[in-house]
């Protein structure tokens, strides 16, 4: 039996960024998407920011966004929304790395 | 080293795994290629496995296969934000064998049958992921890896890489990439034990429920779903990736308001979260699927937009396993006899005249219908608002005729009776 099949025994993380951090990812040295974020400013929607499940994608306050791939779990909302071209550069992540799901 | 195969299939999902334990018990050599670290790690479902498609495969699959709970309860949820109106089937039937539905964790489910394809003699490659495929001018050669051989040469490649498919794509399979006729699916594991769940759904130990929930994510589009694990409780939403574009709504927030619904927040109280992901689905059925073959590759699975959801049946990893199959089967049969290419249409064929290609077809009005804002939004709340006036009891004036009722509620919800009539009339195109 993994550490994974082991229930909690205290009192659980409930919001979306405590489960995550209790979750298995094997975090690759390089992300695996990238975002050219010099290309967002001719965006008006910033989908991304919203669309994304694992709400990567967050907004500077000087109106830039910026992305972090580490807790991501590779659906491909972002790949699919994103109307700019050349702003995202999206492959799985390789060797084995990324999200590791135990109760898929 | 060159690696080569008489087939490479690529993903070891339901689709792959079942097209590679075909071809390995044709005494073919079969390379199956997995990127994540166990096939089933990067794999996400919405509630319940049809498995009858496994009986002529893997005959013993249900004393063998790792099952969470057998389905004895299928439930249609419909609300409209407060109120909940249920249909709920139980059937004692579905208890025992030959079973319904089943309940399973993809990390056990998927490795199992990775492993019936790897008794039968398939090579699995774990963490490996496909970087392009490899071709000449007339046609696809194999693919190329991050693994440390490399390139993996075959005569002829399957394409089972779940929905969004890069292999397909690189093929020019897919005209171009697209959001629409994509939902994404969203899921919350809680963990309650056994006795808490068998006692809140009053369910028999090892049986367990489905529930499917429309009018859940308005004013997106979508629904929701909570099935029983063994020990957890999976809840979540389904959610077109148009209408996440137009309301600018999140996934999370959806799912928070599902979770709040009283009904909902009563089955998962006290419970702990294990597990959050979220996966794409092709939810456009048959008429969205793209071209299944090219030279030298055939496409199969989620990767091939063969998906059933059509709101009265929502199928994917049975479909993926009956698709995979046809697959194996179309090819193995033509390599045993020949090393000439696959004919153009061939796999195209088989499909078209399998059980899983009828059901697409026949049921392919099925998912603009159940998408369409009426059903989405106008049904669920005209529904429960019937119902809470019909269970109302008001004796201050006599009871009106359900004529009226129905009048007032669909008045209620802006809607009139012949609009829901044209509605019943769309419903009996689309599943006749």
């Amino acid at each position: 039996m993994s550490e994974h099949d082991t229930p909690p025994h205290h009192s659980s993380p409930s919001t979306l960024g405590a489960v995550l951090e209790a979750m298995d990812f094997d975090v690759a040295p390089t992300a695996h998407i990238t975002l050219d974020s010099s290309r967002c400013d001719g965006c008006s929607t910033h989908i991304c920011v919203s669309a994304c499940p694992a709400e990567l994608f967050v907004r500077t306050s000087d109106g830039g966004i910026i992305f972090n791939y580490e807790r991501c779990f590779e659906c491909g909302t972002c790949l699919h929304l994103c109307n700019v071209e050349g702003a995202l550069t999206w492959q799985y992540p390789t060797l084995g790395h990324g999200v590791i799901f135990h109760h898929g | 080293m060159t690696l080569r195969y008489d087939v490479v299939v690529v993903g070891a999902g339901p689709a792959g795994a079942t097209a590679a334990l075909v071809l390995a018990r044709m005494g073919l050599s079969v390379a199956l290629v997995e990127r994540g670290p166990f096939p089933g790690a990067k794999n996400l479902y919405g509630g319940v496995l049809y498995l009858s498609v496994l009986d002529e495969l893997i005959p013993d699959w249900r004393s063998n296969a790792p099952i969470e709970r057998v389905v004895t309860r299928r439930s249609t949820v419909l609300t409209d934000g407060r109120r909940t109106l249920t249909f709920a089937l139980d059937d004692p039937d579905w208890a025992r064998p030959p079973y319904n539905g089943v309940t399973a964790r993809r990390s056990r489910f998927d490795r199992w049958m990775a492993e019936q394809a790897v008794s039968a003699g398939a090579h699995l490659f774990t963490s490996t992921t496909v970087t392009g495929l490899l071709r000449n001018d007339t046609r696809i050669l194999g693919v190329q890896t991050d693994h440390i051989d490399g390139e993996i040469y075959a005569k002829i490649t399957i394409a089972a890489d779940g929905v969004n498919s890069f292999m397909a794509r690189e093929a020019g399979l897919y005209p171009r990439f697209s959001s629409d006729h994509l939902t994404l699916g969203y899921k919350e594991v809680i963990h309650l034990g056994a006795g808490t769940i068998e006692e809140r759904f009053g369910l028999e130990p090892g049986e367990g429920a489905d529930l499917e929930v429309l009018g859940c994510v308005s004013p997106a589009i979508g629904g929701g779903f909570c099935y029983t694990n063994e020990e957890t409780l999976a809840i979540g939403v389904i959610v077109s990736l148009s209408s996440l574009a137009s309301t600018g709504l999140g996934a999370p927030e959806l799912l928070a308001q599902l979770k709040e619904l009283s009904y909902f927040r009563n089955l998962i109280r006290g419970g702990s979260t294990l597990e959050i992901g979220a996966h794409l689905i092709p939810e456009g059925g048959w008429r969205t699927r793209p071209s299944l073959s090219a030279p030298g590759i055939v496409v199969t699975g989620d990767a091939a937009s063969l998906c059933l959801a059509s709101g009265l049946w929502l199928e994917g990893v049975n479909m993926a396993i009956g698709s995979g199959k046809v697959a194996g089967e179309t090819i193995g049969q033509h390599l045993q006899a020949t090393d000439e290419p696959l004919p153009p249409g061939h796999y195209d064929a088989a499909l078209q005249a399998s059980v899983v290609g009828r059901n697409l077809q026949r049921l392919q009005r099925t998912p603009s219908f159940v998408l369409d804002p009426k059903v989405q939004h106008d049904l669920p709340r005209i529904a429960t608002s019937f119902a809470h006036r019909l269970f109302t009891v008001d004796d201050r004036s006599a009871k009106p005729s359900l004529g009226a009722l129905a009048r007032r509620s669909a008045n209620e919800g802006g809607i009139r009776l012949r609009t829901l009539g044209r509605l019943a009339f769309d419903a009996w195109r689309a599943f006749r």
